[in-house]
């Protein structure tokens, strides 16, 4: 990789080992000498997708590695005109499931699959083809659904109540690229760091989820960085399953471009009746 | 007429209307005399698809009990193919509402066009029945509103 830095590419986007033993946090290195720092393996978890975004203007091509999961990542955002292809060099590099201080992480434990989307070179081995999946992806919505209403409310009350709205599960999000965010703005009555209402944290979760729907490629890293531990991969992964079955499967991130099921409609879609139609209210 | 519940309790309902058509509907409804709550509180808007699901939560974070959307019959969009794309963003949005366990009820898309005013008046009227049956809404909204 260290080979790359010396003419093909400028820079290089990777891992750094941080403060903590497990602690492995992004970085940028611009030369040979820096590159001393670069570390993957076990807790190199953070998707570097959207780091691309700011590298996209930069001068001369950027080296970037992205495990399986990541390219998912890339290439949606090369789909939505984010990325330009030319200016990257991908190694897409073997993933064994990453770790945290508690073990597997819990994208790694739901992985989709060790299947590189994009890349110019791949370096991994036989033991990093293993599937690393031990659960269904959509085990934790099932269950919500089907518990009563009242026990669902109480579930999410007792979550999301505990958001300190540091904001992290929008800035890691690699599908959140607007430059400017309606939750910017002061009057959209979720501006504020402290609550003044008893909703605002399910307004700002569920308007979080919606302008993610259909380009969330399910890469898990809103729950990974919430620092109160709320499970946000569960409202993603509601409007995943709610798409697969009502429009279609699609997984963004997969495929040539195209539309995603929320910028697209047949004649025949759902009522919004069914809704009440269905069973377990 | 109003809709009161045996406590004397009266819903709050926001109606998202479409120019073309719904908000049509409920003038022929008015011209038809044909009653509909006075709790309905109508929001003209250019198209369906105009209702930002943000606008849904803020209007029930400010205190509304219910609130239903009314639009143009699939295939008679004046913009061609608005109505289409409400209906996909609505059945998301309303699907995680009914996630984060509020009462399905609460919400509603009609497609009422300018002709259907005597629909505009009965759909109006079996809304606000539901709304009141259900009850004040206790789960969204703001602490503030609720004095």
């Amino acid at each position: 990789m260290q080979l790359m830095n010396e003419g093909t590419v400028a820079r290089v986007v990777g891992w750094e080992k941080g403060e903590g033993e497990c602690d492995w946090t992004p970085a940028l290195f611009e030369s040979v000498q820096e590159m001393d720092g670069f570390v993957y393996g076990d807790y190199a978890g953070a998707n570097l997708s959207k780091y691309c975004v700011k590298m996209n203007k930069a001068e001369g091509k950027t080296l970037v590695v992205l495990k399986p999961c990541d390219t998912l990542s890339f290439r949606q955002l090369i789909h939505e005109h984010r990325l330009n292809r030319d200016n990257f060099y991908l190694i897409g590099a073997g993933c064994k499931g990453m770790k945290d201080e508690s073990g597997l992480l819990l994208k790694c434990k739901t992985c989709k699959g060790k299947d590189f989307e994009i890349f110019d070179e791949i370096i991994d081995d036989e033991e990093s083809k293993q599937p690393t999946a031990i659960m269904d992806r959509m085990e934790g919505v099932t269950a919500l659904e089907n518990e009563t209403a009242q026990e669902r409310f109480d579930f999410w009350r007792n979550e999301l109540s505990r958001c300190i709205r540091c904001n992290a599960c929008r800035n890691v999000c690699p599908a959140c690229t607007c430059e400017k965010c309606v939750f910017d703005n002061p009057a959209s009555s979720v501006a504020s760091k402290a609550p003044v209402t008893d909703f605002e944290e399910n307004v700002f979760h569920i308007i979080r989820a919606f302008h993610v729907a259909g380009r969330c490629t399910d890469c898990g890293e809103c729950s990974r960085v919430c620092p109160q531990h709320i499970p946000l991969h569960l409202l993603n992964r509601k409007f995943i399953k709610d798409m697969n079955e009502l429009y279609g499967e699609y997984q963004a991130g997969v495929g040539e471009e195209e539309r995603t099921p929320m910028t697209t409609y047949t004649k025949t879609d759902a009522e919004p009746s069914i809704v009440r139609e269905r069973g377990n209210a | 007429m109003q809709m009161v519940n045996e406590t004397g309790w009266k819903p709050k309902i926001v109606a998202f209307c479409c120019n073309w058509c719904s908000y049509a509907g409920a003038d022929l409804a008015g011209s038809g005399r044909l009653s509909y709550p006075a709790d309905i509180k109508i929001i003209r808007v250019p198209c369906s698809c105009r209702v930002n699901p943000l606008f849904i939560l803020r209007a029930f974070e400010r205190g509304a009990d219910g609130v239903i959307l009314c639009g143009c019959h699939p295939g008679d969009c004046h913009y061609t193919s608005g109505n289409y794309y409400a209906r996909r963003r609505m059945t998301m949005l309303f699907s995680m509402l009914d996630y984060l366990g509020i009462e399905r009820g609460r919400t509603r898309v009609e497609w009422v066009s300018a002709a259907e005013g005597a629909k505009f008046s009965a759909t109006m009227n079996d809304f606000a029945k539901t709304i009141t049956e259900l009850g004040e809404n206790r789960k969204l909204g703001d602490l503030r509103c609720k004095k």
